[in-house]
């Protein structure tokens, strides 16, 4: 399959791709890894009449600590994230970098081309809520940063300006006492979740529940935040019966729909007891317990 | 629209060999490989990234050529099947996969020798967890993967 014809325009700078954007009014598109747009274009689906490739600027990947920020380039590799120490300080986003599709996906694909597509069901829009993450972002008008939970709109819809570009995102190293866990659930390696649920949680004394954040994957137009859910643990103990209780609020907030991956009743029931795991490990893990997580196949790896 | 498009000069390592070439944009890295370059050990099975049949090394790191463009892989060492055999030997992880019986029909072998080759670079002793999640990208339709497995822990304990 090969996709329409397309003219390509290699940027060699943030500001250039700016400026070719640009030019190319709306028949201009950017050029990533290419994991999702690609066979997009080969199956006709996207037709954009010109590329501008970001995988020439230099410096768009780098991943380095900042001011108690992780602050990862847009054209950070997911593989490059999976394999960063740095990264793995907030086990969440390891959980996410190391087990999106497959190697070799992971290989090209970048974490800046996930948040800005904004598919319903990609996997870091829903971890990078959880840790109020910021986006930055580079245009004809300048600089400007907003957080995760403003910059997604809606499905497949961004707050991006048409010659605005994806720069770089930022973590806030959590607390002490913090713990964090993505469970995504999907029938095989290569393919998107089939429902997902990222959770970071703040324990104070007691093993009361200090803060906690939750993000659904896979359930809604955009990452669903379930609002009750948190309001079920957020000041009480965790225990196995506010964790059920939780679970239950995510389940009634998901917005499922019924497709390839399962129907609408399956995912509700997906969800319930992938935010059960996922608030169990991130507690765990808050007390400092060393445990794994990240995405799940139907044949266990 | 016309269909004219400006052909792009590219400037790649193909199995240790630099190589000079002129690609239409929409171009595949597959497509250069098997087309232009008549290297036609690479395969293209599913063309929708998920089979893993056209895997091959793009600086080292394992990628899905049905999913790169050719543009993409500027400047790049790319390594294919062709490239593992050296003098008329084959690569101890070949040896493996023949000696372990590690393939039936052969489709997929060259994809998943790539990510095998992979996988021992980075992890040269892997656990059995690390080589399910190495070759979760690489589809095989004939042998259940429980001779891939054997090849790949022997391809290990051969020390390559």
């Amino acid at each position: 399959m090969s996709p329409y014809p397309f003219h390509y325009h290699r940027a060699h700078t943030l500001a250039e791709a700016v400026t070719l954007l640009a030019q190319l009014g709306g028949e201009g598109q950017l050029l990533a890894g290419g994991q999702s747009l690609i066979p997009l274009m080969k199956l006709r689906l996207a037709r954009p009449g010109a590329l501008v490739d970001l995988n020439f600027v230099p410096g768009l990947s780098a991943i380095d600590e900042h001011s108690g920020e992780i602050r990862m380039g847009a054209m950070a590799r997911h593989a490059a994230l999976e394999d960063s120490e740095l990264v793995a300080r907030v086990p969440i986003l390891h959980d996410c970098a190391a087990g999106i599709a497959d190697s070799q996906v992971r290989n090209m694909g970048t974490i800046g081309g996930s948040v800005a597509e904004a598919d319903p069901s990609g996997d870091w829009v829903a971890v990078l809520l959880t840790l109020g993450a910021q986006v930055r972002c580079t245009g004809p008008q300048g600089e400007r940063i907003m957080p995760v939970s403003d910059f997604v709109t809606d499905a497949y819809t961004t707050m991006l300006g048409p010659a605005e570009i994806v720069q770089e995102i930022r973590v806030k190293l959590p607390p002490a006492k913090s713990g964090g866990a993505f469970i995504a659930f999907k029938r095989c390696a290569s393919v998107y979740a089939s429902a997902s649920a990222a959770v970071q949680l703040t324990l104070g004394d007691g093993d009361i529940c200090r803060d906690i954040h939750i993000a659904l994957g896979c359930v809604g137009l955009t990452a669903v935040v379930p609002i009750a859910a948190q309001d079920a643990l957020r000041g009480k103990p965790v225990s196995a019966k506010s964790i059920e209780n939780a679970a239950d609020a995510a389940m009634a907030a998901a917005e499922p729909q019924s497709d390839m991956r399962g129907s609408a009743d399956y995912k509700r029931v997906l969800v319930r007891a992938v935010v059960k795991r996922a608030i169990d490990i991130a507690a765990r893990r808050a007390r400092g317990e060393r445990v794994e997580a990240g995405h799940e196949y139907v044949a266990r790896v | 629209m016309s269909l004219a498009f400006d052909k792009v000069p590219l400037q790649l390592t193909v199995n240790g060999k630099p190589c000079a070439v002129e690609v239409e944009p929409r171009t595949l890295l597959v497509e250069l490989i098997r087309e232009q370059l008549n290297l036609t050990g690479t395969h293209v099975g599913c063309d929708t990234t998920y089979c893993g049949a056209c895997t091959v090394l793009l600086n080292g790191r394992n990628v899905k050529s049905c999913t790169v463009l050719a543009v993409q892989a500027d400047g790049s060492d790319v390594r294919t099947v062709e490239g593992l055999a050296t003098e008329g030997k084959l690569h101890p992880v070949q040896e493996a996969y023949a000696a372990n019986h590690g393939l039936q029909c052969g489709f997929c072998t060259p994809g998943l020798l790539m990510s095998t080759v992979r996988l021992l670079e980075k992890h040269p002793k892997p656990s059995d967890q690390q080589i399910r999640k190495a070759i979760a990208g690489n589809t095989c339709r004939c042998t259940g993967y429980q001779n891939i497995l054997k090849a790949i822990r022997a391809a290990a304990a051969a020390g390559k």
